[in-house]
């Protein structure tokens, strides 16, 4: 195989540069080419066709399609795995390795894999290696080290990915002629049009058929409508791109390097073309056996003669056009065999023969010749047109050549409208799919719609941009793919699937062994499941399947489309990873003074004010401060929501477990709420201001679910009621400890603080330090405390006012650590930690005085629970000093039986000894029974049940 | 990306919204637990033509869609009280 290079004189309209040479690496080897080459293209350029090994049987493989992303072209660039060889345009100094061989892709040593194909038949891996015992642990290495096709780099850095969205009146995919005709014709009608074509430049097919003898038409045709787009006003052409996903009401997934467009359009005008297919024959795989097409565009579009000797193996016109383009790039024609016994004139066939091409019909090629490249062709007499499992006839003559270009058939490329719910439905006339359903606003045109007279294609598109779906296709479109371009041989390697390895036998035992439902075939063979999916695969599987089941191949069916379309990087479709976080208006006080933040949900909020290291010790200072002196904590995460109207009261009544209809005005309650199973959903605090106003307040990640709920049991009811969610409206603190009114009152001056005027669970309005608050007098961490609730912008002013005259009494600012401590040491359950999704109030020792309420959402469930009897009893637990600490989630054990768990544990310093909540069986709930806990190490620790609270069992100090 | 018309926001990416299940009798403040598993648990899951409760997210505005479930076609949206109910809150059967 020399490695002469094989470039042509420069041509018009090709796609490579010239004028910007560059050099690039495969397999450590340095090679030249020009700006605009694919990885494949300059690869050819310089000589070399084998491109990998073939992922079962590792036999090397070259270019088949330069179209559609075969796993033949995967390659390694630059580190990254899996690249399309076809697809990849070159940088300067891009370094390129093969994938899947071991040794050289020259000598592979797991070639040897192929000799043995006899022993791997279709599907072996769901019978082999399970015998004899141990066989699995044998093998598992080896196969773990040669299975997959490219390897990761973990270390490769993280690139940058985005995302953008357009909008367009007409979204035309495919900027060929069809496209083109349909963009046009759509933009006189003003509309405003996106082109998406996966090459780099617009043309599509213009740029390598050769429709005419001159083989000039093509290229006139393209300059032309390239010309009139360019002066068309509110067309946006993006090449490069490509379409990997249709989805509902014209929502198209587009990728262009590492950006994912999200493209809505009123209409989708499919002008996808149609997808060259490879015969079947022995040996069909050797590099240097392309498409037709696929050495035209290796030609034209960049200046590279595929080969020096070639055959052509053809069944329509399009194969003639390939001899003629083939000749007149220098190459020797030796033969153009034509898969048809009788044809018709046309002028492509007319201008072959009249330059002395040997044209041999009603013949087919039996066997390629070739070790890592076609050296010869191995022809024969096709027995019938529609041949049967008999078809085998001897070769009678061999023909050498080192290139054998393709041309029997094609398949409109319809995946996107498949993707979109279109079925698939097999033309027995014309031996192609067309798509039947197709969703709303989405219309095919072009070869995508079987049309492939180039004034047929033009007429298409024109009437797609006119939004007129399409008729039945016309006579026109027979005679263009032969419907069984398939040759078995009795020594097989005829393949069927590239991807896969798979043989016409390996389809054929696929449906012999009862799989011969497509969907079943395809699973169990894995025919049409590798990087191209089927764009080669799957219509010759259907042909075969339909021969073996003695079918028609419109019965047989098709497989799923599904996005993407030929692949996408998980890069581009992560895009920038945005982590939204929410901060209270303090935050930065926080961060100020040292906070360690935690993630409570969405939002920032200090953990403990102190180092990493000191977390002990800080949290303790905390605690103290608190029970002490005085504490201020943040809230303003809580939930916050204002209930207006005539009937505020009621509807909170029917939300609630808790009664709130005859709730004193400036008086708050302790607020449960439960769903209709009589499950605890979240819990707050429920303040009335008014005859009609309430304040309600949520958990910090319950709120949104409980606004939710709100609305859309108002829904049903249509109460007389204004829901407002205000969460960030408002700032929040908690000041807490015996000296927290006397620092409240140096700022609050229009409020009567004592203890006569307000009392525990007493809501006021005022001022604090001039700005309008809400002081509501609530209990969770067990001293005199107040929770201030003030408009969001001023509370950072607050914040510090208040720390600023706290500090003559020693004030500390506490977190969420300390303060989830003092609530535990008065009993306070936390909603979704020492509750879970079951757990209802009479679980959780609420008091429920039946018959108070007339109804409530869960009231009945209650009812059936109470009946029933409960399973479970949160109680609150001492343990002595000395044993290991309970985690939560620690198990009670009785027995040999799980009875529970701990859900909230911690060593309290005013209580001397391990505190903490646990779910027990009722009968373990009297205080002072002893119950098992199992911790960590199987051990299991004794504890002992508590009345609670833990701290301050008469409530003197939070009452003050 | 489906686009759903929503009757407060107009057409927006169904992403927005949520599903809050199809549209059932409310029980009434009498009904014991049996209705009220029901009314929780039990779907009529009808193959067709489904009113459910849809919720737009970003401003919590709760409405109506008519649904057709094996096709997952959005027929109709309703907002509360749109005349073409027969009742206001949707809970007649969808046809």
């Amino acid at each position: 195989m020399s490695n002469e290079p094989a470039r042509l004189p420069a041509r018009a309209g090709e796609f490579i540069d010239r004028e910007r040479p560059l050099t690039f690496t495969f397999e450590g080897r340095a090679y030249g080419g020009f700006a605009g080459d694919t990885v494949a293209i300059a690869l050819t350029a310089n000589g070399v066709t084998i491109l990998s090994r073939s992922f079962k049987y590792h036999r090397p493989r070259g270019i088949l399609s330069l179209a559609s992303c075969e796993a033949n072209s995967l390659v390694e660039v630059n580190g990254a795995p899996n690249v399309f060889a076809e697809g990849h345009v070159l940088r300067d100094g891009d370094r390129v390795r093969a994938q899947n061989y071991a040794g050289s892709l020259a000598h592979d040593r797991h070639a040897w894999i192929g000799a043995f194909g006899r022993f791997l038949p279709v599907g072996f891996y769901y019978r082999a290696f399970f015998r004899p015992r141990g066989a699995w642990r044998f093998w598992e290495p080896y196969i773990r080290r040669i299975a997959g096709l490219g390897r990761v780099d973990v270390n490769a850095p993280h690139g940058y990915f985005d995302k953008a969205y357009l909008f367009a009146d007409v979204a035309v995919i495919g900027g060929g002629p069809a496209g083109l005709s349909a963009a046009l014709t759509a933009a006189q009608a003003g509309a405003r049009i996106y082109i998406i074509d996966d090459q780099p430049v617009l043309g599509g097919s213009l740029n390598y058929l050769r429709p005419d003898t001159a083989g000039v038409r093509a290229g006139k045709e393209r300059d032309a409508l390239v010309t009139r787009l360019a002066a068309t006003p509110q067309t946006t052409v993006m090449t490069g791109a490509s379409c990997e996903g249709l989805f509902a009401d014209g929502w198209l997934a587009i990728v262009r390097d590492r950006r994912l467009y999200k493209l809505r359009a009123d209409r989708v005008i499919l002008a996808t073309g149609a997808l060259e297919q490879p015969a079947v024959f022995r040996n069909n795989d050797l590099p240097g056996i392309m498409l037709g097409s696929a050495a035209q565009r290796l030609i034209k579009a960049y200046g590279v003669r595929p080969g020096n000797v070639a055959v052509v193996l053809t069944a329509n016109d399009f194969g003639y056009g390939v001899a003629l383009d083939l000749a007149d790039a220098g190459v020797k024609v030796a033969a153009v065999l034509d898969l048809r016994s009788a044809v018709t004139e046309s002028a492509l066939r007319s201008a072959a023969f009249a330059r002395n091409i040997r044209i041999e019909v009603g013949t087919k090629v039996s066997e390629a010749l070739g070790r890592e490249r076609i050296r010869a062709v191995r022809i024969a007499r096709v027995q019938r047109e529609t041949p049967t499992k008999d078809g085998y006839a001897a070769p009678f003559a061999t023909v050498d050549c080192d290139l054998l270009c393709v041309s029997t058939g094609f398949a409109p490329n319809l995946a996107l409208a498949a993707q979109g719910g279109a079925r698939l439905v097999y033309d027995q006339r014309t031996a192609m799919h067309r798509p039947e359903d197709l969703p709303t606003g989405v219309i095919v045109a072009g070869a995508a719609n079987q049309q492939f007279d180039l004034a047929a294609v033009i007429a298409d598109g024109e009437r797609a941009g006119r939004g007129i779906s399409s008729a039945e296709p016309d006579e026109s479109t027979s005679g263009v793919s032969h419907p069984f371009p398939i040759c078995p041989h009795p020594k097989g390697k005829e393949f069927v699937d590239f991807d896969e390895d798979l043989t016409i036998t390996d389809i054929e035992d696929t449906i012999a062994s009862g799989f011969d439902d497509i969907q079943l075939l395809k699973r169990y063979s894995t025919a049409g499941m590798g990087p191209s999916q089927g764009r080669h695969s799957a219509v010759n599987t259907i042909r075969i399947a339909a021969l073996a089941r003695g079918e028609p191949e419109s019965r047989i069916g098709t497989t799923t489309s599904r996005p993407p379309y030929s692949g996408e990087t998980f890069g581009v479709l992560a895009g920038r990873s945005f982590d939204p976080v929410r901060r209270t208006p303090m935050h930065h006080r926080h961060v100020e003074a040292g906070a360690q933040m935690m993630v409570a949900g969405a939002w920032l909020r200090p953990a403990y004010y102190g180092a990493l290291h000191e977390a002990e010790s800080a949290i303790a200072d905390e605690v103290a401060a608190v029970r002490a002196r005085a504490g201020l904590i943040d809230v303003s995460t809580l939930g916050k929501i204002e209930i207006r109207g005539p009937d505020a009261a009621e509807f909170l009544n029917r939300l609630y477990f808790t009664a709130h209809l005859k709730q004193p005005v400036s008086r708050a309650r302790y607020a449960v709420m439960t769903d209709a199973t009589g499950a605890i959903t979240d819990d707050g605090i429920i303040c009335r201001l008014s005859d009609r106003h309430f304040f309600v307040t949520a958990t910090t990640s319950g709120v949104d679910a409980v606004v939710r709920s709100m609305y859309l049991w108002n829904a049903h009811w249509q109460l007389d009621v204004d829901i407002a969610h205000v969460t960030s409206a408002y700032a929040a603190v908690n000041l807490a400890g015996p000296q927290s009114r006397a620092i409240l009152a140096l700022l609050c001056k229009d409020v009567d603080l004592s203890s006569e005027a307000f009392p525990y669970m007493g809501v006021r309005t005022g001022h604090v330090a001039d700005v309008p608050a809400r002081l509501l007098r609530v209990g969770f961490v067990g001293e005199l405390g107040y929770e201030i609730h003030l408009p969001a912008g001023c509370g950072e002013f607050v914040w510090d006012r208040l720390l600023e005259v706290g500090r003559g009494f020693d004030i500390k600012p506490f977190g969420v650590e300390a303060q989830r401590l003092l609530r535990l040491e008065k009993g306070h359950i936390v909603i979704g930690q020492d509750t879970d999704g079951l757990t209802h109030p009479l679980e959780v020792g609420m008091r429920w005085n039946t018959g108070a309420k007339p109804f409530f959402i869960g009231g009945a469930a209650l009812q059936a629970h109470a009946q029933r009897g409960i399973a479970r009893k949160l109680v609150g637990f001492a343990i002595d000093a000395g044993s290991a600490i309970p985690k939560e989630c620690h198990l009670v054990i009785e027995g040999s039986e799980i009875a529970g768990r701990v859900t909230s544990c911690a060593y309290s310093t005013a209580a001397g000894h391990v505190i903490g909540l646990a779910y027990v069986r009722p009968h373990q709930a009297e205080p002072g029974q002893i119950f098992s806990i199992r911790v960590d190490g199987g051990k299991l620790v004794q504890a002992r049940v508590v009345t609670l609270p833990f701290y301050d069992p008469g409530n003197a100090r939070q009452n003050a | 990306m489906k686009i759903l018309q929503c009757p407060l926001n107009g057409p927006r990416n169904i992403s927005e919204f949520v599903c809050l299940g199809e549209v059932k009798p409310v029980p009434g403040p009498d009904a014991g637990v049996a209705q009220w598993a029901d009314f929780v648990f039990m779907e009529r899951n009808a193959a067709g033509r489904v009113r459910e409760w849809w919720l737009h997210i970003a401003t919590n505005y709760v409405f109506l869609v008519d649904r057709d479930t094996r096709s997952d076609e959005i027929l109709a949206t309703y907002r509360i009280g749109d005349p073409r109910l027969q009742h206001p809150t949707g809970e007649g059967s969808a046809s």
